[in-house]
């Protein structure tokens, strides 16, 4: 096993993705617990297809991949949130809108400069190698700023997102911690879908916080048990895909199913006790 | 000393005007009770004295001290929280929120107030538990500790006996009593009419405008009063 991890570290290429995909999947973890116990799951989701949208066209200008996938998915969660918020689209029909719009404007704009290639392939299913060492430093800087914001914020974070009315009625400026938390998925979601791929990205977010949700009931535990969760599958992941040459983003989505099965028996075999 | 005035206010969704004219005063340590039928509008003043909701004519005026980080409200549950993972700890601590500013973390000061509010509604041996499996009851109670981290001066109650059962409803009323007799005043909105009327002092009626305003005792001489608690019993 130790030898098996001294011959992965070797690799250059590997360590910078485990650094990057090790910060992510704690930020994602940590959102998601929001994200989930609010009913916006599917916001990663829609997110993610957007990040797909403006890395194509990043790719087809030959312009820097995370400088351009950042703003714009952040643009689209702020309209998201407002969206949802007052118009006659409704939330979830928003979010379809906007993820099959973004996924086929970006599918039109690889076709009619490079053609549908591997890039393709690499941006929907995500790519171990796609990390250059100024993403590796752009996404460590990134991750460590949301990781800190999300512990300074952390007990209004919770207030929002145990009651909304109550944290507005107070004066408490629900609003502003809404977008806060959207503003940090969409980062979070710009920085992991190169290493998970847009189809995959918003399992990272949704998958720890369910899983720790089987088990924890109050909410520091699941934040706590969800960072864990989120780290100890994304090496596992990791692991499987270096030794069996598995693509890593199912990889890692994969040892987040069988976490969350293994805590939904637990759950199950402890109400039997009881 | 008066702390809240309302003079003239309407309100509407839209184009469709839900409650006209209301003027009522309220003072420190009142209790008020609001009633009222269903879509009478009682909800939608409470959202106006919450600020969240703009009236549409008049205004609502806070004065003798009263802030908006001094009000402590109780909203109507929703399904979300009835299996949110949160211990009582956690949700009665978010209370505090509002009158810390920018400082991220509890201090003592607050832990303090937080464990004293636990204690008035006796809920202290329930701290560690989770809010989900508490009884409608318990959660009630660990909603209005929470609300009273957050006041010292008004507390705003919408529907809070809605789904308990008589005795879990008489120890809450029991609760509300001991604090306002500390001095903090008491807006209630409740279809439990009869409960809530026999510990409130002043009585708001409302039927898309102000049928009455003043003290209980008056109020149940009226005639509108003798037929809409007679309603309320045929329900």
């Amino acid at each position: 096993m130790i030898e098996l991890l001294v011959e992965m570290f070797s690799y250059d290429f590997l360590v910078r993705a485990v650094i990057v995909g090790f910060l992510v999947s704690i930020c994602a973890s940590l959102l998601g617990v929001s994200l989930v116990l609010k009913r916006y799951s599917m916001i990663g989701d829609g997110l993610s297809h957007v990040g797909f949208g403006s890395l194509a066209i990043a790719s087809a200008f030959n312009l820097a991949p995370l400088a351009v996938s950042i703003p714009v998915v952040v643009l689209s969660a702020f309209l998201l949130l407002r969206v949802s918020e007052n118009s006659k689209i409704k939330g979830d029909a928003s979010i379809a809108l906007m993820s099959t719009s973004a996924m086929a404007i970006g599918v039109i704009v690889i076709s009619m400069t490079k053609g549908l290639t591997i890039d393709v392939c690499n941006y929907l299913f995500g790519s171990i190698l796609a990390m250059t060492i100024s993403d590796v430093y752009l996404s460590a800087v990134l991750s460590v700023l949301i990781v800190i914001a999300y512990i300074v914020f952390y007990n209004k974070i919770f207030a929002v997102t145990f009651d909304e009315n109550f944290s507005r009625a107070v004066g408490l400026g629900a609003q502003r911690y809404n977008t806060l938390i959207a503003v940090l998925t969409a980062v979070t979601i710009s920085l992991g879908m190169r290493m998970m791929g847009a189809l995959l990205i918003s399992s990272l977010i949704i998958f720890p916080a369910l899983t720790s949700m089987r088990i924890c009931k109050t909410f520091k535990s699941v934040i706590i048990s969800s960072v864990l969760i989120s780290s100890v599958c994304f090496f596992i992941g990791v692991i499987i895909s270096y030794l069996y040459a598995t693509p890593t983003g199912a990889s890692i989505v994969g040892a987040n199913i069988i976490m969350f099965l293994i805590f939904c028996l637990a759950d199950v075999l402890s109400r039997r006790e009881k | 000393m008066v702390i809240i005035k309302s003079q003239n206010v309407s309100f509407a969704y839209g184009q469709n005007i839900v409650l006209k004219d209301v003027n009522f005063e309220l003072s420190a340590a009142d209790y008020l009770c609001i009633v009222g039928g269903n879509g009478s509008g009682k909800s939608t003043l409470l959202k106006g004295l919450l600020n969240l909701k703009k009236p549409l004519e008049g205004e609502i005026v806070f004065s003798g001290g009263l802030d908006r980080a001094d009000i402590g409200y109780i909203p109507q549950q929703n399904v979300i929280q009835k299996t949110f993972p949160a211990s009582v700890y956690e949700i009665v601590s978010s209370g505090r929120l509002n009158k810390m500013g920018l400082r991220p973390f509890y201090n003592r000061k607050d832990k303090k107030i937080i464990d004293k509010n636990l204690q008035i509604l006796g809920i202290e041996q329930l701290k560690r538990k989770s809010f989900s499996e508490l009884s409608g009851g318990q959660q009630q109670k660990v909603l209005l500790a929470r609300a009273l981290c957050s006041t010292g001066k008004l507390l705003i109650l919408d529907e809070p006996d809605n789904s308990l059962d008589p005795s879990a409803t008489e120890s809450l009323y029991e609760v509300l009593k001991t604090i306002n007799g500390a001095g903090i005043a008491i807006i209630i909105v409740s279809h439990n009419v009869e409960n809530a009327l026999s510990n409130a002092r002043k009585v708001l009626h409302l039927e898309n405008k102000q049928v009455f305003f003043g003290d209980v005792e008056d109020y149940l001489k009226t005639d509108i009063a003798r037929s809409f608690i007679k309603g309320g019993q045929n329900d």
